[in-house]
């Protein structure tokens, strides 16, 4: 794509972009949530959404997650593309009957009879200074319900080709986006329509010695880590698989046969994941024979987000977990 | 009043036939194991299921509770293809991935049976907030039993259909029981409908066993949703004469209590309405009762020799 069909723009105004794009091509899309009219969304990530589309499309709704939710499930099974924000991540609790017994299972135990085609946009992570309630990166939950996807853009142009495929697919997509990202900049496709193909593992960095796979916030740690090991000659690759659940495990496995050494590594607790479910798919593949030291998988510590900025910040890996991570893989330390 | 036609009249009394021979047919499958896993059954509950869902227009769609075969009936569901689902084989409504909890006819406007108590509510907020969106008239009926009214959605979903004006009519059947557990040990109002008022939205309470209340105030309460009002909560009372379901000893209930309301009962209730006003001789009645019943053997006929999903199909419509 030539660069004069891009433009820079923040994260948050691409995930607008690709949700103002969708809504002018469908009248079917519409967009529920807390605050997102007037108000402009918790984030900003809606404002100016009411003036263009007006209260029929843009439903501010009473605090009532799992209203939202369902509502959503019902919309959609019945011609709806609901697009929801659930205000942080963490209020999916109050959604999740909804969505995990409902808006998942509908299409299976109905025996194909019915699509819901629905997104849901739950920002995650910490880094906000909002302690435990407000902070937790809780994908690998839904990573374990079969009939949801799970997407998790790092950058504004994946923003806004993920959104407007999530908006597109036939099925209920979890579409995390990470707090601490929504001001960072980058150049965004201006194209109405650019997709991002669900489902897809990107290399975002090639590399030979280690291989990294990572998103979210936790991608920028791994690239400034892998940055710094350049100047001392170490070729990181690394990996973003964009799609969390069902994940591309192909150019992962692809990555350790070529470098023998894997970090996973995600801001989310440790304990029980995604991380590990990468660990176990490349060890049980035939990547295992490639395998030259044991894996590393980095995560956050098994503890509720702590309020404290400096315990905040230890919580979660940062950039020089991953350089002693590689050192320690190839044997440096 | 609402005037019934004859024919109207007959299939009423038809259907509340088929509805109560569908669950006396699977409940002999399942005493004699037959059945793989559950079944709610509902008899006793059949003039609130099935009327319900006569009041409805075409085109009006419906979200079940799990005890939902005779309201699945009503909404004119294939009994064929109902009785095959609850055998689990390929040619039931869910080619036999749901089950009788999960029945369901998405493209004819039947959202499901649900398995989760309390679970249709938004779903049907959802369904209607399509309606409205889509200018379409119709109207979403969403049963749910008087247990689902102390779950969170229930609150949830009032209200916003409440804010929001949304075509719905909530249609609670008061069984009497959550499970085991009497009504009056799980809510502290004297009727369901009571909690209408929270909402500023219409509460009714009706004899759920009377064909012709349900009819009628369902009727009504379409009519008001329809015209663009709001939501309208209905609380029909009635009883279920079967267990909560398959396990279920029924500890908590004297058999007594049940002989009561067998005095009740919504088809004798009926019948006597047809011959006291002489609407049908009583070899049309006995034929009606007649038809109900072969067409209910001829599903069970139909079930059996179904075959059993492919073990291939397992991995097929997870996603769309």
């Amino acid at each position: 794509m030539k660069t004069s069909d891009m433009t820079k723009m923040t994260y948050r105004d691409a995930i607008r972009l690709g949700i103002t794009e969708e809504m002018r091509l469908d009248r079917d899309v519409i967009f529920l949530g807390e605050d997102i009219g007037l108000y402009g969304g918790a984030f900003g990530v809606s404002k100016g959404l009411l003036e263009e589309f007006g209260e029929e499309r843009i439903l501010d709704t009473p605090i009532s997650e799992g209203a939202i939710v369902g509502t959503a499930v019902g919309a959609a099974t019945t011609g709806l593309r609901p697009v929801c924000e659930i205000m942080f991540m963490d209020f999916i609790t109050l959604g999740l009957d909804a969505l995990v017994n409902q808006g998942a299972k509908m299409r299976y135990m109905f025996g194909g009879q019915s699509q819901v085609p629905m997104v849901l946009r739950l920002p995650a992570g910490s880094g906000t200074g909002a302690a435990a309630q407000h902070s937790q990166s809780l994908e690998a939950w839904l990573c374990h319900v079969p009939g949801l996807k799970v997407v998790s853009p790092s950058t504004p142009a994946q923003a806004k080709g993920l959104i407007k495929a999530a908006i597109r697919d036939n099925n209920p997509v979890c579409f995390i986006e990470h707090k601490m990202l929504y001001d960072a900049v980058g150049l965004v496709p201006l194209d109405d329509d650019y997709t991002l193909e669900i489902g897809k593992t990107i290399v975002e960095r090639p590399g030979k010695d280690v291989t990294i796979v990572a998103y979210g916030t936790t991608l920028a740690k791994a690239i400034e880590a892998a940055e710094f090991l350049d100047e001392e000659g170490i070729r990181v690759e690394i990996l973003n698989p964009l799609t969390l659940y069902p994940m591309d495990m192909k150019p992962i496995i692809e990555s350790v046969i070529k470098t023998g050494c894997l970090i996973v590594a995600h801001e989310a607790v440790k304990t029980g994941g995604v991380g590990g479910e990468i660990v176990a798919r490349v060890v049980e593949s035939e990547a295992f024979d490639y395998l030259t030291a044991p894996i590393i998988r980095l995560g956050g510590l098994d503890v509720p987000i702590p309020f404290n900025q400096e315990l905040e910040a230890v919580a979660v890996p940062q950039r020089n977990d991953f350089v002693h991570g590689v050192y320690r893989l190839l044997n440096r330390e | 009043m609402i005037e019934l036609s004859e024919e109207l009249l007959l299939r009423m009394y038809y259907k509340m036939n088929q509805a109560r021979y569908f669950e006396e047919k699977l409940d002999d499958l399942v005493s004699k194991g037959q059945v793989h896993g559950t079944v709610h059954l509902a008899m006793g509950q059949e003039a609130s299921g099935v009327m319900a869902c006569l009041a409805l227009e075409e085109g009006d769609l419906v979200s079940l509770s799990h005890r939902g075969h005779a309201q699945a009936i009503g909404f004119g569901l294939d009994v064929n293809l109902m009785m095959a689902e609850c055998l689990g084989k390929y040619t039931g409504y869910c080619k036999g991935k749901g089950g009788s909890m999960h029945i369901a006819d998405v493209e004819n406007g039947n959202l499901g049976a649900n398995g989760v108590v309390g679970g249709g509510f938004n779903l049907s907020c959802g369904a209607a907030l399509t309606q409205k969106y889509h200018q379409t008239g119709k109207v979403v009926l969403c049963f749910a039993g008087d247990g689902a009214t102390n779950e969170g959605s229930f609150h949830e979903s009032l209200n916003l259909a409440s804010v929001w004006k949304l075509p719905v009519v909530f249609f609670i059947e008061n069984n009497q029981y959550g499970m085991s557990n009497p009504i009056e040990n799980h809510m502290n109002v004297e009727n369901i409908s009571d909690r209408s008022e929270a909402y500023n939205i219409p509460g009714l309470t009706i004899d759920g066993n009377n064909f012709l209340d349900v009819y009628n105030t369902v009727t009504k309460a379409l009519r008001y949703a329809r015209a663009g009002k709001g939501p309208v909560l209905i609380e029909a009372k009635t009883y279920r004469y079967s267990g909560h379901s398959k396990s279920d000893k029924q500890v908590y209930r004297d058999q007594r209590e049940v002989q009561v309301w067998r005095k009740k009962d919504p088809l004798l209730k009926m019948k006597e309405y047809l011959r006291e006003n002489r609407v049908f001789t009583e070899k049309q009645i006995l034929k009606m009762e007649d038809e109900a019943m072969i067409s209910i053997e001829q599903a069970v006929e139909f079930a059996k020799k179904s075959p059993q999903p492919q073990l291939d199909t397992i991995l097929e419509d997870v996603y769309a």
